[in-house]
């Protein structure tokens, strides 16, 4: 069912009133707005009693049509005077003595109605369709259906972008950031209520900070998956701001939270668990405080043969499998121990001097020449060798081709 | 020596740590697994095959690293699923793995917490006080993270479930002159069980 209001320069009005019942409403400005009212039932009983509510509420002279479809809702409103109450399948009759001008269409079409002598909805719905259709085309049809209170169709909603922000400015400046955090709290409380009642989370919160005598201090969290607990993103900004903290005294604040999709995520019985994400994220904001942004993450290999090319990456976790062999594996140096190395008249290391000690060289492996880039400015070019030291261990070496300079790059282990 | 190396290199898998009584599966959840040995004996080799069994399992793993000297390059060669580790770099400060540690532990969430003090000093490790360890042991108690540490020996015997020591024995190499290969080396692993000390033989291939 749909509910259609109709007054003349109240427009505002006519759309502050739609709100209170429903939040589908298609507005058809200047006059008119036309509303869902499916469900209202249970709150204010059958149609004609959800009529009176209407008009009740509306509180200016407006017309109030209720109706299957949206357009006999729209037509009855802006044709009928008062409340008109349209049972199903009696549109055609209630419409009927609506003239045609209501309709709308081209002027050629409101031409060819008058030329035929057609004033109201009951004559154009009454002439044959396949006559209508032969002559007048689809637009014919069109408005035929409308006559006969027929044509059915999903309301155009209008599109209001949502937006979620909150501005505080404070009577005195705050120069500490525990009652910054207590105001902040509140306006992020409110914004995720907010957030909350629209089924929507947020995944980046950005704040404004206006400082006294000092230039604008802004901050903008993204967060791996869409949040709404107030008390982690409240968690995170403290965390942020404990690491950057405003130099000088807060006199305003601004907050937007950046709306998104609720996250929905199915568990599966028999799939390990995983860390929460609100509290991982909280985690990895006092790890990164800890040791450095840059030092946390998930290593992904670079594509290049270049030693030790990595990047750092968020942690996202995937499916990939991969064949389970114990292998020895290495352990870098960084950065690696710059030696002396002694070798024999064929070039093989017999003797290593380096900050660690002075080792003898029980049995050696190589040498492996690898280089790159040479094409770019950071080329590397040098050669490996693997050692064996009897009492240390098993150890790479590497020796730059160019500056002919030893390096001890890491163990074996 | 031939000979020896020849068996090493046919049966590589069947003598892997897969063959040890404790395997991934065998690790103990809610409670402290210390893996010690000197460098060159296998331990970081035996902390990537757990990695490599939990990641494949998809299983969260978090690898705190105290001297920054984890490999991915290597890790991956030996089947860790490197999306699945949250790697922290601690550039040398113990104070700071042992605190990301226990945060990490207390999250919960994630299948291994390792602690790599490899190759952190002997003195500054041995210096780590017991309580240190007692709350380790206690954020990972009643979850399921089994916390693993990794240092050149066994710091906290009394809270720790497993106990494994490992030792290097023989190196492996291939061909003479120019071109020879490290192709891998034999190491003991130690573990007790039941009072009783067990030791297998492992092979690593390069």
């Amino acid at each position: 069912m749909f509910a259609a209001l109709h007054a003349s320069g109240n427009f505002v009005l006519l759309l502050a009133c739609a709100e209170h019942f429903s939040p589908l409403i298609e507005e058809l400005p200047p006059d008119t707005v036309v509303f869902d009212i499916r469900g209202l039932r249970l709150i204010f009983g059958n149609p004609r009693e959800i009529a009176a509510e209407i008009h009740r509420r509306v509180g200016i002279p407006a017309n109030v049509a209720i109706a299957s479809n949206p357009d006999a809702a729209v037509h009855a409103a802006r044709g009928i005077a008062g409340v008109t109450v349209i049972a199903p399948r009696q549109e055609a009759a209630t419409l009927a003595p609506l003239p045609l001008y209501l309709l709308g269409g081209s002027p050629e079409f409101a031409h060819t109605m008058e030329a035929w002598g057609l004033r109201t909805f009951g004559e154009l719905a009454a002439l044959p369709p396949r006559g209508v259709a032969a002559r007048l085309g689809e637009e014919g049809v069109l408005f035929q259906r409308l006559a006969r209170g027929e044509q059915n169709r999903l309301l155009r909603v209008r599109g209001e972008e949502l937006q979620f922000q909150e501005e505080l400015e404070l009577e005195s400046p705050v120069d500490l950031l525990e009652p910054l955090l207590f105001l902040l709290s509140g306006m992020l409380q409110e914004l995720c209520a907010r957030l909350q009642s629209h089924s929507l989370a947020t995944n980046e919160v950005r704040v404004w900070l206006t400082l006294e005598r000092a230039p604008e201090h802004s901050t903008v969290l993204s967060l791996p998956v869409p949040m709404l607990d107030p008390k982690v993103l409240l968690k995170l900004l403290h965390l942020e701001w404990s690491s950057r903290p405003p130099q000088a005294a807060v006199e305003k604040i601004r907050m937007e939270l950046v709306p998104v999709e609720t996250r929905a995520l199915q568990h599966g019985l028999y799939v390990p668990s995983s860390p929460e994400p609100e509290k991982l994220e909280v985690t990895l904001a006092r790890i990164r405080n800890l040791v450095g942004a840059k030092n946390v993450g998930s290593p992904a290999l670079l594509d290049t043969h270049r030693p030790d090319s990595f990047r750092m990456t968020p942690l996202r976790g995937s499916s990939e499998l991969a064949l389970v062999v114990p292998r020895m594996v290495l352990r870098r140096f960084r950065p690696p121990y710059s030696a002396q190395v002694w070798c024999t008249g064929v070039g093989q290391p017999v003797r290593i001097v380096s900050s660690q000690g002075e080792w003898r060289v029980t049995a050696c492996a190589g040498p492996w020449f690898t280089s790159g880039d040479w094409w770019m400015g950071d080329s590397w070019d040098r050669e490996e060798w693997d050692v064996e030291i009897s009492e240390r261990g098993i150890f790479r070496l590497h020796q730059h081709r160019d500056s002919k300079r030893w390096f001890v790059e890491g163990s074996y282990d | 020596m031939v000979a020896l190396a020849s068996v090493l290199r046919a049966s590589d898998l069947k003598r892997s740590f897969e063959s040890l009584s404790f395997t991934w599966g065998e690790i103990p959840r809610g409670a402290l697994t210390e893996i010690a040995g000197p460098a060159s004996s296998g331990r970081t080799a035996f902390l990537c095959s757990i990695l490599a069994a939990a990641s494949a399992q998809q299983e969260f793993c978090a690898l705190i690293d105290t001297q920054d000297t984890f490999d991915p390059a290597s890790a991956a060669h030996a089947g860790v699923g490197l999306s699945q580790i949250l790697w922290v770099r601690c550039g040398g400060n113990v104070e700071h793995a042992l605190k990301v540690t226990d945060w990490l532990a207390q999250g919960g969430g994630f299948g291994l917490v390792a602690l790599d003090l490899g190759d952190t000093p002997m003195k500054i490790a041995h210096h780590i006080p017991l309580a240190a360890w007692f709350r380790l042991r206690q954020a990972a108690a009643n979850t399921k993270t089994a916390l693993v540490s990794l240092a050149q020996r066994v710091h906290a015997p009394s809270c720790s479930a497993l106990k494994i020591e490992l030792s290097r024995n023989r190196v492996t190499w291939r061909g003479r002159g120019p071109g020879r290969l490290l192709e891998g080396f034999t190491v003991t692993a130690a573990h007790v069980k039941d009072h009783r000390r067990h030791e297998v033989p492992v092979a690593l291939q390069r």
